[in-house]
């Protein structure tokens, strides 16, 4: 394999977070479509994008992974299709937000998209297991006994552990703008941008 | 040095994968940031307007 398995230290925890953060993308407008809380879809919101960001680097990483180690930079097998569909769906989310213009219809249909979508996940989960692929199995999120040595393991996870906190840190900088934006029209918003200008007024 | 550049001939891959994800989610983290300035200055004529 040689050294390029360094680029799995970047890939698999940017794969495992594309389809953690569509699961909490579906999940927080579900809730928003099924109990009108506007936090919901304000949290699917931000998501979408953070996402797509996930899904774009494995995607590239992976691919330069592959050259080396394949030949290929790309092959349509079920993983990396399953992958791009990924990447399309959060696309495809973001376009619809954009595309209508009630923030709370958008954000309906758009939550819709997401749920339907959900489907996809398990397909990319299983796909290295239902079908034969070029990419190999999980070797990490298994349970029996990881089939990694121990010191790839632990850098490993600990870049787990690192993208997860970045996720949340990232999340909550989107959902606040996300909030800003939603909430114009409440007092407290309006108090939150009065201070502001004030703060901009005495500093500059 | 110019081994730990190369990383045994995959040095292309293994730096420009780290490049993209660096590029990728340091872009990620500050574009909320400059949003939510602008954001603040939108909302501020949006409500003197008013």
């Amino acid at each position: 394999m040689g050294d390029s398995y360094r680029i799995i230290f970047i890939h698999a925890p940017s794969a495992w977070m594309s389809m953690f953060t569509y699961v909490v993308m579906a999940v927080a407008g579900a809730t928003g479509l099924i109990w009108r809380i506007k936090l919901g879809h304000a949290v699917a919101r931000a998501c979408a994008p953070l996402g797509a960001v996930f899904t774009f680097c494995a995607l590239v990483t992976g691919a330069l992974w592959g050259k080396p180690t394949w030949g290929t930079y790309w092959i349509w097998d079920a993983r990396l299709t399953s992958e791009l569909v990924l990447l399309f769906l959060y696309f495809g989310y973001m376009a619809l937000i954009s595309a209508i213009e009630d923030k709370r219809t958008a954000s309906r249909a758009a939550a819709l998209l997401a749920v339907v979508g959900l489907v996809n996940i398990p397909i990319i989960h299983y796909s290295v297991e239902w079908w034969n692929t070029l990419h190999q199995g999980s070797t990490v999120t298994r349970l029996a006994r990881p089939a990694m040595d121990i010191e790839m393991l632990i850098p490993l996870l600990i870049m787990f552990a690192a993208i997860n906190f970045y996720f949340i840190a990232s999340l909550f900088n989107r959902v606040r703008c996300e909030l800003l934006d939603q909430e114009r029209q409440t007092q407290w918003v309006k108090n939150l941008v009065h201070k502001h200008q004030m703060n901009g007024q005495a500093h500059g | 040095m110019v081994e730990f550049f190369d990383m045994g001939g995959y040095g292309f891959y293994i730096w420009i994968s780290y490049g993209i994800f660096a590029v990728m989610l340091g872009y990620n983290y500050f574009a909320p940031l400059s949003r939510h300035k602008k954001l603040i200055q939108t909302l501020s004529l949006f409500y003197n307007r008013q």
